[in-house]
């Protein structure tokens, strides 16, 4: 993993002392708000509904135990005892007091981390594939570009006033779980002929107007990542709409200008670019991939995991469903639900933090990741210490055996925090984990993401769940709009629209007789929602979603 | 013909801890939406708008949210509203469980 430099220190711990500075002249009026609100989203502290809150950037998801402790000290000791896992791998905390943020950023810098564009128009924490360096269907580890690419961006002078924000993603495999063609820029690690290169996707992106992003270059040569990456922002940031800022993003510069237009003026930017870039970045990502050199995966026999697995069904169940294929033998990649059912998705106590930093340690090469989805990674764990680390899972309340079943749901804040929000999402979610979990359907279910949003930003990507879920304020009550056929992978699409919204009251019960529905529809049991949806097109679903509509037309 | 004006009252979060209050009549913030100055008078509102901006050091964020009237005073008439003066659902956090509103 990563480790600061001196440089890195030194900036970090700069901007803390910064920060305080700008907090203390806040709270003694010699700054008003106006002045210093551009500086507080710089780091990452939006003023929401109830209280503060602190964006803490987790670096393409990226942790090792004492991190989490970190982050485990901060929900103790400045907020309420908990953290908010969010969709863009960063933690939030909820209830911070003002004079107390320096104090946090601080504490962060001792375990290098920090807040820094988390916020505002700048390009935004990098994100990654969660299982970077451990899948079995790994081109190359991801993270050594995403932490590339974090140098670059952070405090990047042309960089810092952007039309609108900017994110960026990465994944090394072809199996994309980092959402790359919904990112400003999506970039996926390939191989031609045994020379390691970039796939380029732009102008992707949710919210008011979602875009599925377009392919500006099929194969770029790894030196050439950096000065190309730097004229693409450089032209967005020349054309991208300033006047209107639901018409900034990228992903309508490269709609009204065209994927052609915008690769020509790529390249036009990319021959003056390139020549100012010396070599020294490809130095500096020759060091970065040193560092995340793989751990030293040992060698054990697993006969002790099959003979558990045998004997305990609540494990087998746990093992068929949090367990993804690992790329060393004997391995496996453990994702742990911070969704038990009832619960807030992506919210850990400080508790469970430190149970999981400890099992990192213990099991885990130290190291931690957190999903887009919403949940925990435990990246290599060896198979015979899976019983152990289960049993240990459970004590803590965290072996919920439900990862791509219908209670592992994405949902924003919404409104219970978020001062954008038009309705809540959190209740919703717990609402329909809930009822799926006495119903004990959830495995006959199988494969199915629920993705919820409290607002058109769609930071719940509901447009890209097989059921997306928009809560919306209509004429002052909270009205739920649902989507259907959406994807967050590799075959990328938006869902599209079903109907009317839902009620609060109405829209549990709604996803429940969809669910049902779609099991009779199915060819069998291995036939998922997405596929079925897409054999069937919206008809059929949208019949089972209003049935008094069909008895109308009849 | 532009819109007819509604009661309001004055919001803002304050400034260190962040929580949800409002303006009163006395110039003071209340975490208790009761304590309210019932604004029914656009000009009015508005220059009452001014002076509870002025209060910097106090507060951030201030506007006026739409408002009505009960008994026991103003009360809100927006779901957002109303959730700010109790606090998040998911949680028994915030205003629900303080005592000092």
């Amino acid at each position: 993993m990563y480790k600061y430099n001196d440089f890195d220190e030194a900036f970090v711990r700069e901007r803390v002392a910064q920060f305080r500075g700008q907090v203390e002249c806040r709270i003694d009026g010699s700054l008003t708000e106006d002045e210093f609100k551009p500086l507080r989203l710089m780091n990452g502290l939006y003023l929401q509904l109830h209280a503060y809150m602190l964006r803490v950037a987790v670096p393409y998801g990226t942790l090792n135990a004492d991190q989490m402790d970190m982050l485990a000290h901060l929900a103790q000791t400045y907020d309420k005892g908990y953290g908010h896992f969010t969709t863009r791998q960063n933690i939030q905390y909820n209830w911070p007091s003002l004079k107390d943020v320096p104090d946090m950023l601080s504490n962060l810098a001792d375990v290098g981390m920090h807040a820094i564009q988390t916020s505002g128009n700048t390009i935004r924490n990098v994100t990654a594939d969660h299982f970077a360096g451990a899948a079995a269907d790994e081109v190359a580890d991801p993270r050594p570009v995403a932490e590339l690419l974090r140098q670059w961006s952070t405090d990047h002078p042309e960089f810092q006033f952007l039309p609108r924000k900017f994110k960026l993603a990465v994944t090394g495999s072809e199996n994309d779980r980092a959402v790359i063609k919904a990112h400003d820029i999506g970039i996926q690690i390939v191989q031609q002929n045994d020379e390691i290169g970039y796939k380029i996707i732009v102008g992707g992106g949710l919210g008011r107007t979602p875009m599925i992003g377009k392919v500006i270059n099929d194969f770029l040569p790894q030196a050439d990542l950096l000065p190309y990456v730097e004229s693409i922002v450089s032209v967005w940031n020349r054309l991208g709409r300033r006047d209107n800022k639901y018409k900034a993003r990228i992903k309508i510069t490269v709609h009204e200008h065209g994927i052609d237009e915008i690769r020509r003026l790529v390249d036009e930017r990319f021959a003056q670019v390139r020549p100012t870039f010396s070599g020294v970045d490809q130095d500096m990502l020759a060091e970065i991939e040193a560092q995340f050199a793989a751990p030293d995966f040992k060698v054990a026999s697993t006969d002790g995991y099959e003979a558990a697995r045998m004997a305990n069904p609540a494990f087998r169940s746990w093992t068929d469903t949090n367990l993804t294929a690992h790329r060393a033998d004997g391995y496996a990649i453990v994702s742990i639900s911070v969704k038990k059912h009832g619960a807030t998705p992506g919210d850990a106590t400080a508790d469970q933090m430190r149970v999981m930093a400890d099992l990192a340690r213990k099991y885990g090469h130290n190291e931690l990741r957190i999903s887009h989805e919403q949940n925990v990674i435990l990246p290599h764990v060896h198979k015979s210490d899976l019983a152990k680390l289960y049993a240990e899972l459970r004590a803590a309340d965290l072996a919920t055996a439900n990862i791509g079943l219908a209670s592992d749901i994405i949902a924003c804040p919404g409104m219970d925090y978020c001062a954008l929000a038009t309705a809540r999402s959190i209740p919703i979610a717990q609402q329909i984990a809930t009822r799926f979990d006495e119903l004990k359907i959830e495995h006959d279910i199988g494969a199915l993401k629920i993705k919820i949003s409290g607002c058109i930003n769609a930071c719940g990507h509901h447009h890209v769940g097989h059921i997306g879920i928009l809560g919306l304020d209509r004429a002052g009550v909270e009205s739920y709009q649902i989507t259907l056929g959406g994807d967050h992978t590799q075959t990328a699409a938006v869902g599209e629209r079903a109907g009317p919204g839902f009620s609060a009251d109405d829209i549990v019960p709604a996803i429940e007789r969809l669910v049902y529905g779609y099991m009779e529809l199915r060819d069998d049991a291995d036939e998922t929602f997405l596929e079925a949806y897409r054999r069937l097109g919206a008809a059929p679903f949208k019949a089972i979603l209003y049935p008094e509509e069909k008895a109308d037309a009849a | 013909m532009p819109r007819a004006f509604t009661p309001k009252v004055i919001t803002a979060n304050l400034l260190i801890e962040g929580d949800a209050v409002w303006f009163t009549a006395t110039d003071t913030w209340s975490g208790n939406i009761k304590d309210a100055e019932f604004l029914t008078d656009e000009a009015h509102a508005d220059l009452r708008l001014l002076e509870a901006q002025a209060q910097q050091s106090v507060i951030a964020g201030a506007y006026l949210a739409d408002a009505g009237m009960d008994d026991a005073g103003p009360t809100t008439t927006h779901f957002r509203e109303a959730f700010r003066t109790r606090g998040p659902s998911n949680y028994a956090h915030g205003k629900q469980v303080e005592n000092n509103v």
